[in-house]
């Protein structure tokens, strides 16, 4: 079958999206990461988006909840090189990804992806103080 | 309005709507659209066409090139046999939805389009063009 590869690197997973996808890849993209999320106890996703010319609304959902469900899972999630047409586009359309972070490039959403993780960790140690 | 050429596909499957997707874009680059244009065009052929799969049960998608006496343009025409819409104004409002989309399909086409009519009779199916110029 068909499948979008997930890299795994240290705490992270990261996820280039080169092929136009059809709705059930993107669906098993959705499941893949999820079950990885776990299996490598990965702390953050970076979804890599560059090469898309086109997000609708099944695509922006999707990203949608794969955010949720990874920040369910105690993961931050990053999506980074929307091209400014796709951006444009999306916003028309009525989705503007709200509560998703992004950032223009990979180098800069890993930079967000180790801050955001590691603000995390001092929160939780702070908590252990009580 | 003139019809300079026209061509005819099947919404059957999700393969379908990427297959759509990208014949959509060669149209448009043909007529030189510029990228923003392509890609709000895309855009608007991918929702319909999936609203035709999921709610139409399939149907075709016409894409035809037009040319009035000042522009060109490109006009793509969903229809089905499924059915129906019964309340178009319901259908049209965001966040409104009947399955499992976010409920942007046809508002959003209409929002992404220059020219946007639908036509839905209950019981016998939908047909929605939509109308980009250059």
């Amino acid at each position: 079958m068909e499948r979008i590869p997930i890299l795994k690197m240290g705490r992270f997973l990261l996820v280039t999206i080169q092929v136009d996808m059809h709705d059930r890849l993107a669906l098993t993209l959705q499941d893949d990461l999820t079950s990885d999320i776990v299996k490598h106890r990965a702390r953050g996703v970076l979804i890599d988006i560059s090469t898309l010319e086109m997000v609708d609304s099944f695509i922006g959902r999707m990203i949608g909840s794969i955010a949720g469900m990874a920040r369910l899972l105690d993961a931050q999630t990053v999506v980074v090189g929307m091209q400014p047409s796709v951006a444009i586009t999306l916003v028309e359309l009525g989705l503007s990804l709200q509560g998703i972070r992004t950032a223009l490039d990979v180098e800069k959403g890993m930079a967000a992806l180790t801050a955001a993780v590691s603000d995390a960790r001092e929160d939780a140690d702070e908590g252990t103080e009580f | 309005m003139k019809v300079l050429n026209s061509e005819s596909m099947q919404l059957r499957s999700s393969e379908d709507i990427v297959l759509v997707r990208q014949a959509v874009r060669k149209k448009a680059i043909a007529l030189g659209f510029g990228l923003v244009d392509q890609t709000k065009v895309v855009t608007a052929s991918s929702e319909l066409a999936r609203n035709t799969i999921d709610y139409g049960g399939g149907g075709t998608v016409q894409l035809e090139l037009v040319q009035n006496d000042r522009r060109a343009g490109l006009r793509l025409i969903f229809e089905d046999r499924g059915p129906g819409i019964p309340d178009i104004a319901l259908a049209l409002t965001d966040g409104y939805t009947s399955s499992n989309g976010m409920g942007l399909g046809l508002g959003g086409a209409k929002r992404l389009s220059h020219e946007f009519e639908i036509l839905s009779t209950p019981g016998e199916g939908t047909r929605v063009s939509i109308l980009r110029w250059k």
